[in-house]
């Protein structure tokens, strides 16, 4: 009996995650397809054809590209100083710096947008009004990915030997000819994902170009929200979807295909030893100007948008916040403090259920070995490589059967635990292959059982991890916009699609209390993030 | 008592344990001696039942232990490089197995604090994991291991990772502790030194097999081959041929008792003597400081190189009569 229980629940670890995902999110995609490639059970390509003779839709397929490609150049551009300074020098407050400029990555895209409206819309404070233009759109682009960069290159940069761009120097190159050979081919992996991981994020950027793009600008994703929800087009959606999958299946073999041809063996150095306090003036100056660089870049937008939210022109400072109660002006069911209360319970409900799953199919991924289990690993990163509209979009073509999931709140938070799944699975993973095998084989023999080892040492072990990984869940649930924007319903909206509809409203009142809710967001965002630094900053010198 | 018969184990194509045979007889310690992948840890893993064996038989007592598992064989463990539970605090890491045994929490604070006395920690209870020193950790090991008072202590190179004069001063703790517990031990160690301190018997294994158990003494005055001589660090040793009870050097002739034909010749270090009076002369090549004597290179008249031991610093060049003592010299036929 003990021996069936036992096996039934290693069963289950690979079960409940394999179930979820497929239910969740193959049978979805795989819906896609269907519709986009089959009508009345036979091959059909025309909306495929749509696609490719329609102006217009050609145009989206272009600009989502180039757009793409852009961001990514500037990001890369705009982060190199920063990931410089950070690697190669200690100076004072630069962990705080280093958290300012993660922020913006941490933030919901609609609270980026917003904050860009808010600082470069038409009632923008310095009077620059880029609202529809592309230049806004980089902008937001640039401000949200500059921290993937900085850590990803960063983080290989501190660690690289400076005496070999030292010896280089002695050589007799310039300190630019000695960056361009030695410092750069040295970082190109980090270089290249970290460019992979921009130029996928914008490639699928949704919410960012919906709210700052009006009518003009639209990516894949955006065209495939207006054909599904404005022209009911569901066909043209579908290829639409199938053509940025391709997209994306595309850069990620691109990208693993170079990753493998380059894996060069770096002798790496610890990052304390890399750095210095800058000492000359001309290092001085380069430090200060790049910590000056961050804080305006990367505290104004947000700073602006907290700011305007309490600036209501002379009629008490939180007009903005008391009419989200009272009604006035009110999205149309509900008020737009319902929207919070129901962000609070779907990211909670969220959360337990990419906790669940998540953690069932880390401990199959870090406990088993083999190729089974390495398969089992790519098949949970997949939900990542996926655009959030694109879940959203196949959820709502496919759960209509057996029960008409579609019209149901509770497939909010099962898209959101979609999303988060791989973060949790990957912040798990390593924390519970670090619990070396002695341990548990000590506590076996100083009697545990097996069941008992399990509570008694991976438990209490993986618990910082399931703590980290339940804030990302519930911050990633409360930001999460792509999916919800097919989903939600009319009369219970999430904090970001209450936000995006004020947005969408005429009138200094509505788009107020849209600034008003984007801080609260804010708020709520970067409270739960502090908690998991905080959890995070507990591990040191603890393991 | 502790009964091994026939053990053997493969990892692969590699002999972990080949037909292993080890008795140790309750309140014995026994050291088991051997250099790294001799299947000494191996061993440890299977008695405690952390490996299964391909053949063979692990019983306490006369009872078979095959199908107990081992959480329930009652053996203590020490792991070499301690395993201590990093999310728990020294009491939480000594008392643990009185918790698993069901203890309640007075006794095994109690316990606890007697153990940790025990060891030289006493009053550390509170202490976390990460803030012990290097002795400090083998120590709270030691007192988790014993704790419970298992039937049977196993250590494994439990000094291997503490630099030299920590281990020398711990081997002594070690033993009185072990003399005062009265328990059986089994004590993994790849220095002979550590083995000859702690243990009533020694095991010296080789690729897997046991190749020699018995007390340091008689292991001292007959190693049972060339590769016990060489690990117990005897560094004289000449290939002759044995005739009539007699073997030629080149540069003595010693009495041997082994048969006729080649063997292999030991000169241990209390065979040669410096001695005014003695009748081989070598000349010094070289010489280490030993503290209370140096141990010196020289090479016989016949060209043959010795260590010897010599009470005063010689000079290389230097001219040194010495004698020789029968009684230190062993004749092996491998």
């Amino acid at each position: 009996m003990r021996i069936s229980w036992s096996r039934l629940g290693r069963a289950s670890l690979v079960l409940v995650p394999l179930g979820f995902l497929t239910v969740f999110y193959a049978y979805p995609v795989l819906s896609i397809l269907l519709t986009g490639l089959v009508r009345d059970g036979s091959p059909d390509l025309s909306p495929f054809r749509a696609v490719l003779t329609s102006a217009p839709l050609l145009g989206v397929v272009w600009f989502t590209l180039w757009q793409a490609v852009v961001s990514t150049l500037l990001t890369m551009i705009a982060a190199m100083p920063v990931a410089y300074v950070f690697a190669r020098y200690r100076f004072a407050g630069k962990r705080l710096l280093s958290a300012l400029l993660t922020v913006p990555f941490v933030m919901p895209t609609v609270v980026v947008a917003t904050a860009f409206l808010a600082l470069l819309g038409s009632s923008s404070p310095f009077g620059i009004n880029l609202n529809r233009t592309i230049w806004i759109i980089l902008a937001a682009h640039v401000f949200y990915n500059v921290a993937v960069v900085v850590r990803t290159v960063g983080g290989l940069w501190s660690h690289l030997d400076p005496r070999m761009e030292a010896a280089a120097r002695s050589l007799g190159a310039t300190r630019w000819q000695a960056f361009r050979t030695v410092t750069l081919p040295l970082l190109r992996p980090a270089l290249a994902a970290a460019a992979a991981i921009v130029f996928l994020f914008t490639f699928t950027s949704f919410g960012v170009i919906l709210i700052l793009g009006g009518l003009t600008y639209a990516t894949l994703e955006v065209e495939i929200y207006r054909q599904t929800v404005v022209f009911l087009n569901l066909p043209v959606a579908a290829a639409l979807a199938i053509v940025q999958l391709a997209g994306v299946s595309v850069i990620l073999w691109l990208y693993g295909r170079y990753q493998r041809r380059r894996e060069v063996e770096l002798s790496l150095m610890p990052a304390e030893s890399v750095a210095q306090r800058p000492s000359t003036w001309r290092q001085r100056l380069v430090v200060g100007s790049v910590a000056a660089y961050i804080g305006v870049v990367a505290v104004l937008p947000l700073g602006i948008l907290v700011a305007r939210s309490f600036d209501t022109g002379g009629s008490g400072p939180f007009t903005f916040y008391r009419t989200l109660t009272d009604g006035s002006g009110s999205t149309a069911f509900v008020s737009p403090l319902e929207a919070i209360g129901n962000s609070l319970w779907i990211a909670g409900l969220a959360t337990i259920i990419a906790l669940v799953v998540g953690m069932a199919a880390a401990a199959v991924v870090a406990y088993r070995t083999g190729r089974a289990s390495r398969s089992f690993d790519l098949l949970l990163m997949l939900p990542l490589g996926t655009s959030a509209v694109t879940i959203g979009f196949g959820m709502l073509v496919a759960l209509d059967w057996p029960i008409d999931l579609r019209a149901h709140v509770i497939l909010i938070p099962l898209a959101h635990a979609l999303v988060a799944i791989p973060f949790v699975v990957r912040l798990s993973v390593p924390v519970m292959r670090a619990v070396r095998p002695q341990l548990r084989e000590s506590a076996a023999v100083l009697g545990a059982s097996p069941a008992r080892i399990w509570r008694e040492i991976d438990l209490p072990i993986a618990a910082r991890a399931l703590g980290v990984s339940a804030g990302f869940a519930f911050a990633i649930s409360l930001g999460e916009f792509g999916a919800t924007s097919f989903i939600a319903r009319p009369d219970t909206p999430t904090l970001p699609i209450a936000i995006f509809r004020l947005l969408g409203r005429p009138g200094t009142l509505n788009f107020g209390q849209a600034l008003a809710l984007s801080t609260i967001l804010m708020a709520l965002t970067a409270a739960v993030i502090l908690l998991v630094d905080r959890l995070r900053l507990g591990d040191v010198g603890e393991f | 008592m502790l009964q091994v018969r026939d053990l053997s184990k493969r990892y692969g194509d590699r002999n972990a344990l080949v037909d292993v045979d080890l008795d140790v007889a309750t309140g014995e310690t026994v050291a088991v001696l051997g250099p790294s992948g001799s299947g000494k840890s191996t061993l440890l893993r299977v008695i405690a039942g952390l490996e299964t064996p391909d053949r063979g038989s692990v019983s306490w007592d006369g009872t078979d232990l095959s199908s107990v598992p081992p959480h329930n064989r009652n053996f203590g463990l020490m792991f070499q490089d301690y395993a201590l539970f990093p999310h728990r605090d020294v009491a939480g890491n000594v008392g643990f197995g009185l918790r698993m045994a069901g203890w309640s929490r007075p006794d095994i604070n109690r316990r606890v604090g007697e153990v940790l006395e025990l060891v030289g920690l006493a009053g550390a209870e509170q202490r976390r994991i990460n803030q012990l020193s290097g002795g400090e950790a083998q120590r709270v090991a030691l007192a988790r291991t014993l704790a419970p008072a298992p039937r049977m202590v196993m250590l494994d190179e439990p000094l291997g990772s503490l630099d030299r004069s920590l281990s020398e001063r711990l081997i002594v703790e070690l033993g009185e502790i072990f003399a005062r517990v009265e328990t059986t031990v089994l004590y993994v160690t790849h220095d002979q030194e550590e083995a000859f301190t702690i243990a009533d018997r020694v095991a010296v294994m080789r690729e897997g097999a046991l190749v020699q158990a018995a007390t340091p003494e008689h292991l001292w005055a007959s190693p049972a081959g060339v590769f016990v001589s060489d690990f117990l660090g005897f560094s004289n040793r000449f290939a002759a041929i044995a005739k009539d009870g007699r073997a030629d050097l080149g540069w003595a002739t010693v009495p041997v008792d082994v048969p006729d034909g080649p063997c292999q010749v030991v000169l241990r270090p209390d065979a040669l003597v410096v001695d005014d009076a003695g009748n081989i002369t070598v000349t010094v090549i070289g010489s280490v400081f030993r503290g209370d004597h140096y141990l010196a290179r020289a090479t016989t008249e016949s060209g043959s190189q010795l260590t010897v031991s010599m009470p005063a610093r010689p000079r290389p060049g230097d001219r040194v009569r010495i004698k020789l003592d029968p009684a230190g010299v062993l004749a092996l036929v491998d």
